[in-house]
C-alpha cells in the first residue's frame, strides 16, 4: 500500500508539473519585488511573449535561428559522421588525429568568434561555419567510438561467410556505430543551439540570439525573458523528436 | 582425413596456447573439443577457421594446405559462442547475408533461407530481429546462417553454453539429429564431459595447449590414457595412495590413483557380504539424495572416495559406517595411467566359474 502511494507521487513529480509551479512561483515572488526593466515577472514575461508573437518579430527570428542550425548541424552531420567512421577504421589514421583532436576539443567556438568574422564575412556564413565547429567534435568523437567499440565478433562472423573488408565495413561497421553516432548526432544538436545563440549575440543581424542581445540593450528585459524561454523550448523539443524519432527507426541497431 | 592438424604452436604473449597439436578428422564425423576453460580449444577452433593464424605448423582441410587461406577461402561456417547475429538484420537478412556476398540471385536465397529455417524448425520467423527470439532460437538461427553457403565443415564455439540447462539438453539431441541430416563434418568447442560425451563421436581432449587424448567417447571414459584425463573424465576421485586399499598390491613407481563411483560397491554394515576381507570399512563423509541413488564421499583409511549408494541400501547419512569394494582403480604413472583390477576379483572369478 505505502509502496503504491510512492509511486503515485514519483509519477505526478516525473510530469514536471509541481517542478515548474515551483519555479513559478519563486519567480513570481522576485519579479513582483522588482521593475520589469530589471526582473520581470512571469506575467510581464508572457504579455512580452504575445506581443512579439503577435508583431512577427518572434517567429522570423526563431525561422531565423532554425536555419542556421538546421544549416550548421546538417553540415557536420555530413561531415563528421564519414570522416569518423574513416578515422575510427584506419588506426593509423585515428593515431594520426587523434592528438590533434584532443586539443582543438576544448577550443569553445566563441572562441573563434571573431577569427570566423574575418574568415567567413559578417553575414551568415561565419554563424553557420561556428555551428558547423561546434557540432562537429561530439559527432566526430562519438563516430569514432562506435566504429572502435564495434563488435569484433560480427566481423569475425561476416568475414566467415566470404565478406571483403569494403563489406564488412558498410554491412558491420557502420550499422554497429550507429547507436554511438546517433548520441553525438544528439550532443551535436545541443552544442548548435548553444553555439547559434552565441554567434547571433556576438555577430548581430537576426534570430533568437539577436532577439535576446538587441532587447536586453534597449531595456526590454522582458522580451529577452521571452526569447531566453522560446528557445529552452525550442531545444526541448528538438531534442525530444530527434529522441523518438531515433528510437522508433532505430530500435534495431541499439538505439535506446 | 577431411581435416588435418600437424604440429601446430600457437603464442599468446606469454600464453602457449597451443603446444605441438596434432590430429586427424575424419570426414562426416562429429568431433567434440574438450577440455578444461583455458586449455586451448577454442584458440584450435579459431585457427582451423582462419580466424587466428598458428605460429607454426600446417592445417589440412579436405587436402588442402589451409594455411595461407582466410577464413572465407577455407568454406568453413563458424557458430559463435554468443551467436554474433547482426542484431541490426533480419532472420532472413542474417541467413542470407553469406548467399549474398556469394552474389547469388533473389530466388536461390529465398529457396536456400527457407529450407534453412525449415531445418532449424522456425519457419515463419523471417521477419524477427534477433533480439525478439529466445537463446535457443538464436542459436538456431545462427547455426541456419553458417550453414546457407553450404560449408564443407561446421565448428561450433561452446555451442551450449549460453543457454539454459533445461533448453541445452534438448538443443543437444537436436543439434547431433540435424548434423547427421545434413552429413557435415563438424567441430565443436565444450568444457561440459557429458555434452562431449553424449553428443561427439569422437573426442579430442586438450589440456594446457596440449592434445591429451583423442578417440571415441567410450574409448575414452573407459580407458584414460593420460593421467590428466584420467581425472578430468568421470566424476572421479583422486587418491595419494592406492596401498592403502585391499586388494591392490604395489606397482611401483608413484602411488596416485584414479577411482571412479561405479568403481565402488557400497554395502551396508549389515550386509553379510560386507564381512568379505576383500571389503573395506568406510565411513560416509558427505550425502547427497540425487533421487535414484545416494551420491556419497567415503572416507577409507584417510582416503576421499566418490560412490554411489543405490536406494535399497537406505538412506545415508554422513557418520554412517559403510562397507565398500573397489573393484578397479587407474594408477597414475608419470604422465600416463593404466587400469588395475582388485586382486579378490580374479580368485573369486576362478572359484565360481
Amino acid at each position: 500500500m505505502e509502496k503504491k502511494e510512492i509511486s503515485i507521487a514519483e509519477r505526478i513529480l516525473k510530469i514536471g508539473v509541481i517542478s515548474w509551479a515551483i519555479v513559478l512561483i519563486a519567480w513570481s515572488i522576485v519579479g513582483y519585488n522588482y521593475e520589469e526593466i530589471f526582473f520581470p515577472s512571469p506575467a510581464e514575461t508572457l504579455r512580452a511573449l504575445i506581443k512579439i508573437i503577435q508583431d512577427g518579430t518572434l517567429g522570423a527570428d526563431i525561422l531565423a535561428s532554425l536555419r542556421r542550425i538546421g544549416k550548421g548541424w546538417g553540415l557536420a552531420i555530413v561531415t563528421a559522421v564519414p570522416i569518423g567512421l574513416v578515422t575510427g577504421h584506419f588506426k593509423l589514421v585515428r593515431l594520426l588525429v587523434e592528438p590533434v583532436l584532443n586539443l582543438f576539443r576544448f577550443i569553445p567556438a566563441i572562441a573563434l568568434t571573431s577569427m570566423f568574422l574575418i574568415w567567413f564575412g559578417v553575414d551568415d556564413k561565419s554563424k553557420v561555419a561556428l555551428i558547423l565547429y561546434a557540432a562537429f567534435f561530439p559527432i566526430f568523437v562519438n563516430t569514432i567510438a562506435g566504429v572502435v567499440t564495434a563488435d569484433k565478433s560480427l566481423v569475425e562472423a561476416a568475414s566467415c561467410m566470404g565478406a571483403g573488408k569494403l563489406r564488412v565495413f558498410f554491412t558491420v561497421i557502420v550499422p554497429s556505430a550507429i547507436p554511438n553516432i546517433f548520441t553525438g548526432v544528439r550532443l551535436g544538436l545541443g552544442s548548435s543551439i548553444i553555439c547559434v545563440i552565441a554567434a547571433e549575440m556576438l555577430v548581430g543581424g537576426d534570430g533568437l540570439g539577436y532577439l535576446i542581445q538587441s532587447s536586453r540593450m534597449y531595456y526590454k528585459t522582458a522580451w529577452a525573458f521571452a526569447g531566453i524561454f522560446t528557445l529552452a523550448l525550442i531545444g526541448f523539443v528538438l531534442d525530444r523528436l530527434l529522441y523518438f524519432a531515433g528510437k522508433k527507426t532505430l530500435k534495431h541497431f541499439g538505439v535506446k | 582425413m577431411y581435416v588435418e592438424l600437424k604440429n601446430i604452436n600457437k603464442r599468446f604473449g606469454d600464453c602457449q596456447a597451443s603446444k605441438d597439436v596434432s590430429f586427424e578428422i575424419e570426414k562426416g564425423k562429429l568431433i567434440g573439443l574438450l577440455g578444461p576453460s583455458g586449455s586451448g580449444k577454442t584458440t584450435i577452433l579459431r585457427m582451423i577457421a582462419g580466424l587466428e593464424k598458428q605460429d607454426s605448423g600446417d592445417i589440412y582441410i579436405n587436402g588442402k594446405l589451409v594455411n595461407e587461406l582466410t577464413p572465407s577461402q577455407r568454406g568453413v561456417g563458424f557458430v559463435f559462442q554468443n551467436y554474433a547475429l547482426f542484431p541490426y538484420m533480419t532472420v532472413y537478412d542474417n541467413i542470407a547475408y553469406g548467399l549474398r556476398v556469394e552474389g547469388k540471385d533473389k530466388a536461390y536465397i529465398k529457396e536456400r533461407v527457407t529450407e534453412l529455417l525449415e531445418l532449424v524448425s522456425l519457419s515463419g520467423l523471417e521477419k524477427r530481429y534477433p533480439d525478439q527470439l529466445s537463446g535457443g532460437q538464436r542459436q538456431r538461427i545462427a547455426l541456419a546462417r553458417a550453414l546457407a553457403p553450404k560449408p564443407e565443415l561446421l565448428l561450433l564455439d561452446e555451442p551450449f553454453a549460453a543457454i539454459d540447462a533445461k533448453v541445452r539438453q534438448e538443443l543437444r539431441t537436436w543439434l547431433r539429429r540435424t548434423i547427421d541430416k545434413i552429413g557435415i563434418t563438424s567441430i565443436f568447442v565444450t568444457h561440459d564431459q557429458d555434452e562431449a560425451i553424449e553428443v561427439a563421436d569422437e573426442i579430442v581432449i586438450t589440456n594446457e595447449g596440449r592434445v591429451e587424448q583423442v578417440g571415441d567417447p567410450v574409448d575414452i571414459y573407459l580407458h584414460p590414457k593420460t593421467s590428466f584425463t584420467a581425472k578430468f573424465i568421470g566424476k572421479s576421485s583422486v587418491i595419494t595412495d592406492y596401498r592403502k586399499l585391499k586388494g591392490f598390491n604395489d606397482e611401483g613407481e608413484g602411488t596416485e590413483a584414479v577411482i571412479r563411483p561405479e568403481f565402488v560397491e557400497l554395502l551396508t554394515n549389515d550386509s553379510p557380504k560386507g564381512n568379505d576381507p576383500s571389503y573395506e570399512d568406510a565411513m560416509v563423509e558427505q550425502s547427497i539424495f540425487r533421487g535414484d541413488s545416494f551420491e556419497v564421499i567415503l572416507d577409507i583409511d584417510g582416503l576421499k572416495i566418490k560412490a554411489n549408494s543405490p536406494l535399497v541400501n537406505g538412506p545415508l547419512k554422513s557418520g554412517d559406517r559403510v562397507k565398500a569394494f573397489i573393484n578397479m582403480i587407474y594408477i597414475i604413472r608419470g604422465e600416463e595411467t593404466y587400469q588395475v583390477k582388485n586382486s579378490s576379483l580374479d580368485d573369486s572369478n576362478t572359484y565360481f566359474i
